[in-house]
């Protein structure tokens, strides 16, 4: 098999082949000696020269994250047929930017009104998870165009809640 | 001998409390709200009973429905764990009305400790030495003004039923106070059903120690040895250890003899714990006496050999302490790490959600008190406390080193937590040296973290082929997975959908 994996972004192309109850491995063309082993579900045993990792993999609708002792990293496996290219996720400074609830959770209040002039950091809308209320603070300088949130609504993950121009 | 305990509680606490009855051979009852039907203590308790819809205050906060559960599977105690309705003194009053025995002090000792503001008038009479400010709730934010002014900022403000955490705010200026004050107030009405803030001067950066008493209802009361909480974060503990690095066997002994006259004037019985802030001078000053199991309690336990959860279950049980003061021995050094699941790279955020992967340490010096398990979704209605993982030791150094191999073999997938931040802690110069304040932790995380190895992304880049390869059926999320604890009627389907994942394994081979 030939996978392209991105690993923090940067691409690996990596080869896997099973012969003679032995892996063969090459990561961008360099022949690497190689034992693995899944321990259990989302767990890999790792030996290469003697030395042993454990790798965890941890799944989320929507991505992939492998740990390598302590340090964790994004990981993507794409079909090398296709060459879909990276999603453009930078941002910038201008133009409207949307307030999304971090995490899901009860509108307790909103603290300022539409048209109203924000600075950056200012609290806009109040939500309580877990018994702790967080203030969902302005990404930036500007005006609020829509307060999309309604006082005592639930609101999920990556939910709107306004959007500041 | 109690023949039957309800634990009005959930989470790893409850689990802590039905352990304890199984020992002492006790039936364990639990009650549980419509999220927490598939929740750890729901499964390893002998009874539970359902007690209504997910929010707090219409079902862990129940006092009729508890009582009712009480009543209809024949408990004669309750014992009410930390946080809900521990330090309420109406229902510990409606537990004795109903004839069931509420495992903690007795009413009258909880509402004087409950009330901040009455413990202060009633420590004062005592000459329990605390810090200055008001002994009464404020009236109007003018009031507050002429208080603060009057003890100088910075101040504290604080829920008189607080705890916690909740409804406390640290006050700078005179323009902050009053959205402060609002804040505090509302904070204090939604997570206590009663508005009522005080203030307090504010010791800046002190340490947070704190005396764990125990008191049998034949008038013996002892102190077990000092806890360090200074590691907090929004007013939490995060970090909890014992004994305290700077307090040496003197200190203790009199900020121990300080604590069991506190709890002597509160006519207190039942495990208890005396809150004091300690200054640079070591100067120590009464805050608060928590009427209540607390969090870290595994701490103590490990370094006096006492299961504080069966005294607990004796003492209500009308037995004397079995061990005098002179008894006591400290013994070792004990850290607890408090398990959250929340963000660390989104200012630690609250994070629930299903527990894709839980792999836990275990080995020489490590207790782990836990209320998850692989599979089960932390709901976003309650405390997002997870777990507690201990390490213990002959010393400090040790058990710190058996803590941070343990969070090392710690792991916990799906959710986000902060497991991470605890390396970092235990890894620190200044914690290691126990120069530690309640200002530590923002101090700590406002400084860059050290650079993490990043040079295994090569392993990690092989990882994920081998994954692909040998373990396919688990690449993607199952479609309409349902989480353990999604509603009524769900534990069948997901165990459904957990045989068909199984099968799917099977097909794949």
């Amino acid at each position: 098999m030939v996978y392209e994996v991105a690993i923090d972004g940067k691409s690996y192309r990596l080869e896997l082949e099973r012969a003679g109850g032995r892996w063969q491995c090459r990561l961008d063309g360099r022949e690497i000696q190689i034992d693995a082993v899944l321990a259990r579900r989302d767990v890999l045993s790792v030996l290469i020269d003697g030395k042993c990792y454990e790798i965890k993999r941890e799944r989320t609708a929507t991505d992939m994250h492998l740990w390598v002792g302590s340090a964790r990293y994004a990981a993507e496996l794409r079909d090398p047929r296709s060459l879909r290219s990276r999603k453009d996720g930078a941002g910038n400074e201008h133009g409207p930017k949307k307030l999304v609830a971090p995490m899901p959770g009860k509108v307790v209040r909103i603290l300022v009104h539409e048209k109203a002039e924000v600075e950056a950091g200012q609290g806009i809308v109040v939500v309580e998870a877990m018994k702790m209320q967080n203030e969902i603070k302005s990404p930036k300088k500007g005006v609020v165009k829509k307060i999309v949130a309604a006082e005592g609504a639930n609101v999920n993950a990556g939910d709107v809640l306004a959007i500041v121009e | 001998m109690f023949k039957k305990i309800l634990i009005a509680n959930r989470g790893e606490i409850a689990v802590r409390v039905i352990h304890a009855c199984r020992e002492l051979g006790i039936t364990s009852v639990a009650v549980y709200s419509d999220v927490d039907r598939a929740a750890l203590h729901v499964r390893k308790a002998d009874e539970a009973y359902h007690i209504g819809p997910a929010p707090a205050a219409e079902s862990y906060l129940k006092v009729e429905k508890i009582l009712g559960v009480a009543k209809r599977s024949g408990a004669d105690a309750i014992h009410p764990g930390y946080g809900f309705l521990s330090e309420n003194a109406k229902f510990a009053q409606a537990c004795v009305d109903a004839g069931v025995k509420f495992i903690g002090p007795t009413t009258a000792a909880m509402e004087m400790m409950g009330s901040k503001t009455r413990a202060r008038q009633e420590m004062e009479k005592a000459g329990v030495p605390f810090v200055p400010g008001t002994s009464r709730g404020l009236e109007s934010p003018e009031q507050a003004e002429q208080v603060a002014a009057k003890v100088g900022y910075p101040i504290m403000l604080k829920a008189a039923a607080g705890g916690g955490g909740k409804g406390i705010r640290l006050v700078h200026t005179r323009q902050e106070l009053g959205s402060a004050l609002e804040a505090a107030q509302s904070e204090a009405q939604r997570a206590f059903g009663d508005g009522e803030v005080y203030i307090e001067k504010a010791i800046v950066n002190p340490r947070h120690i704190e005396m764990q008493v125990l008191a049998d209802e034949h008038g013996n009361t002892v102190y077990l040895g000092e806890r360090e909480c200074s590691i907090q974060r929004r007013h939490q503990k995060v970090l909890e250890e014992a004994p305290s690095a700077i307090v040496d066997p003197h200190m203790r002994r009199r900020m121990g003899e300080v604590a069991v006259r506190v709890a002597k004037a509160a006519g207190y019985t039942n495990a208890g714990t005396v809150e004091f802030l300690v200054d640079e001078e070591k100067k120590f000053y009464f805050l608060e006496m928590n009427t209540r199991l607390q969090v870290e309690h595994p701490v103590t336990e490990l370094i006096t050999g006492l299961d504080l959860v069966h005294l607990q279950i004796r003492i209500a049980a009308g037995e004397k302490l079995p061990f005098s003061q002179e008894e006591v021995r400290i013994r070792g050094h004990a850290v607890e790490c408090r398990i959250y699941a929340e963000d660390p790279d989104n200012d630690y955020f609250p994070s629930p959600g299903k527990i894709t992967l839980l792999l836990a340490p275990s080995g020489p010096g490590i207790r782990r008190d836990s209320g998850i398990y692989e599979g089960w979704t932390v709901p976003i209605e309650y405390d997002p406390l997870l777990a507690k993982l201990i390490g213990y030791g002959t010393d400090r150094p040790q058990a710190i080193s058996r803590l941070v191999r343990a969070l090392n073999e710690y792991f916990v997938g799906g959710v986000k937590t902060n497991i991470s931040l605890f390396r970092r802690i235990l890894s620190d110069a200044d914690f290691q040296a126990g120069r530690i304040d309640t200002g530590y932790l923002d101090r700590l995380l406002k400084s860059k973290p050290a650079e993490l190895n990043r040079e295994d992304a090569g392993i990690a880049a092989i990882a994920a082929g081998f994954f692909a390869m040998l373990d396919p059926a688990s690449a993607a999320t199952p479609e309409g997975a349902v989480s353990a604890n999604g509603g009524s009627g769900v534990g069948n389907r997901s165990a459904a959908s957990g045989w068909k994942g199984a099968a799917r394994v099977e097909a794949l081979r």
